[in-house]
């Protein structure tokens, strides 16, 4: 289950969103409450992981104050912090939206003394219980084919891929921002 | 819905360090303490330190009313009205009352906004309330004339206004308000931001009251002609003032306003030249009160009622008809108004002469039943009239609050 239906300001209590698709064990906390400050609503709905049957792997990611940068086509980007809120490492593998043909995992990289940004090999890591933030000028999931325009205040749903399998879904803020114009470097991973 | 002003924060600590004060206990404050030692010359105190953190106050945003009206006055106050682009409409407010929520409540918990490039200013929320008003115009761009409170227009000109059309109008109102002017300004900066794909700005209204801790609070503020400004408001909280400010079922209006209210915003030039001329008897008998404690010249203390059948030896009354305080008095506790006031003071011109006034803002649940009869009062024979001068106006419908989830403005755009 999604957020997507709730207003973004359940960023009012800093969590926008995540949902698990594949398990969420039973003995894990829940993720929607280690949203800590979260609004009341968004923390309790998404706490409501849905459990499924399988392997025990659970993938319980937190997406924080996700946003993405306005564009009518071409080239942007989406941040937001990631919180792991299992005792083991989560390594997100890829990223998809319906307003993007395609999405790359960058990471930002001085490269003969100027800041440029590259697919991130492997994907990225996030540390067991800890978090990995994804802001201009840093780590950033790439939208390299605008297709659908992405406006101020719309709220743009992303899936990120896990490598065992499972997605962690998320809703992201539509933002005019000025930045993280960082030159993009082609297979420089 | 009294003081909602929320707990201080942790950075008491820190805050005591800038302002110069010994608390050296203090974890990661190296820097500033140093400063402070430098700066106070390593020995005592150059200024002792304040017992409150004032800075780390919050006013929470959600709630049943929008902050920023029942809220006690801050110190600055900026009013930015904007007015939507060509090609707005009922959808892109939506996104555009979305993003904005979701700045102020994260702003006014002194959290910085997703995409804030200055988050440091953040950190210090001074209980920052933004305040948002729907103008006139907005429910037309919406497709929603409806939903419009029916006295909900641009006031009549009145004989002694001398408007000027860039303190006039506008569609969409920010009250920023906090008890710091850097918080005000990036607070300012960052809806301003977050508006341009939506509208233009019209005009911006920068406001000032003494600053938080020079009096105690609740006392009643004065304004750039001396006078007590504000005596006899209903008190936030009270049925009183719950009766005269939040538009509720008993009213008529559209419902999507219930908890809502209305400002009218006035720009009025104090004409201090001609001020200064007068004498303190002429003064105070334009006003009927007293400029020393703002007791009325029939009463020992501020908040005494004024008795307008006493008569001086003479017969006749001790406070004119013609008074200020006789002019904007009404019987009803429902007809009454709820007085915001600001002080504005811009650059003197090259006489020499004053620019300077209030940006006042008035509450009430009906524009149309409470404030114009007020204003007509005033218009028509106020003897304080020769010494101010209306030279701006607009009026907004103010939406209720939402809470966490929800944004302003969702029960008519949503």
């Amino acid at each position: 289950m999604s957020l997507r239906n709730h207003g973004p300001l359940a960023a009012a209590g800093m969590v926008l969103v995540l949902a698990l698709t594949t398990a969420c064990g039973a003995g894990e906390p829940a993720a929607g409450t280690a949203a800590g400050t979260a609004g009341g609503t968004a923390g309790g709905t998404a706490a409501a992981g849905t459990p499924a049957a399988g392997p025990s792997q659970p993938a319980a990611l937190v997406v924080r104050d996700p946003w993405v940068k306005t564009a009518k086509s071409g080239m942007s980007a989406a941040y937001g912090t990631v919180q792991n809120t299992t005792g083991k490492d989560v390594v997100v593998v890829s990223a998809t939206s319906a307003v993007s043909a395609m999405i790359e995992l960058h990471e930002t990289t001085t490269v003969d003394g100027k800041m440029a940004m590259r697919p991130k090999a492997g994907g990225f890591v996030i540390p067991a219980g800890g978090t990995h933030e994804f802001k201009p000028g840093g780590d950033h999931f790439m939208l390299m084919d605008v297709t659908t325009e992405v406006k101020a205040g719309d709220q743009v749903a992303f899936t990120l891929t896990l490598q065992d399998g499972g997605t962690v879904r998320f809703t992201a803020l539509g933002k005019d921002f000025a930045g993280g114009n960082e030159t993009y470097m082609p297979g420089m991973g | 819905m009294a003081d909602r002003t929320g707990e201080p924060l942790s950075r008491r600590a820190l805050l005591a360090g800038s302002a110069l004060s010994v608390g050296g206990a203090i974890g990661g404050a190296a820097a500033v303490a140093a400063v402070a030692a430098r700066e106070s010359g390593g020995g005592a105190p150059a200024v002792p330190s304040s017992t409150v953190d004032y800075g780390g106050q919050m006013v929470p945003f959600h709630g049943r009313h929008q902050a920023g009206i029942a809220t006690p006055a801050q110190a600055h106050a900026a009013f930015v009205a904007l007015d939507l682009a060509a090609g707005v409409d009922r959808a892109a407010l939506r996104r555009l009352m979305l993003l904005l929520s979701d700045d102020a409540a994260r702003l006014t918990q002194g959290r910085a906004p997703l995409a804030d490039g200055q988050p440091e200013l953040a950190q210090v929320p001074a209980r920052l309330t933004v305040t948002f008003g729907f103008g006139p115009r907005l429910f037309d761009v919406a497709g929603l004339v409806e939903q419009r409170p029916a006295t909900l227009q641009q006031l009549p000109e009145f004989p002694i206004d001398r408007l000027q059309q860039r303190w006039c109008g506008g569609d969409l109102l920010l009250q920023i308000c906090a008890d710091d002017p850097l918080t005000v300004a990036h607070a300012q900066r960052m809806l301003v931001k977050d508006s341009r794909s939506f509208a233009a700005v019209r005009w911006v209204q920068r406001g000032f009251r003494r600053s938080r801790g020079m009096q105690d609070d609740g006392v009643t503020q004065r304004n750039v002609l001396g006078q007590l400004d504000g005596t006899g408001n209903p008190v936030p909280g009270s049925a009183v003032f719950d009766g005269a400010v939040w538009i509720s079922t008993t009213d008529s209006g559209p419902q999507w306003l219930h908890g809502g209210t209305t400002v009218v915003l006035r720009r009025i030039r104090a004409e201090l030249e001609s001020w200064d001329a007068a004498d303190t008897a002429g003064k105070e008998f334009a006003v009927g009160r007293r400029l020393t404690d703002g007791a009325p010249l029939t009463g020992r203390h501020e908040q005494d009622l004024p008795d307008f059948a006493a008569k001086n030896a003479l017969g006749l009354p001790v406070i004119s008809e013609f008074s200020h305080v006789a002019r904007a008095h009404v019987t009803g506790d429902r007809q009454r108004i709820f007085r915001r006031p600001y002080n504005y003071d811009d650059p003197p011109g090259p006489d020499g002469t004053a620019d300077t006034g209030l940006v006042f803002a008035a509450y009430q649940r009906d524009v149309g039943g409470q404030f114009l009869p007020i204003q007509r009062n005033l218009a028509e024979a106020d003897l304080l009239n020769e010494w101010v001068t209306p030279i701006g106006s607009a009026v907004f419908a103010v939406p209720p609050g939402c809470e966490a989830g929800g944004w302003i403005g969702e029960g008519l755009l949503g």
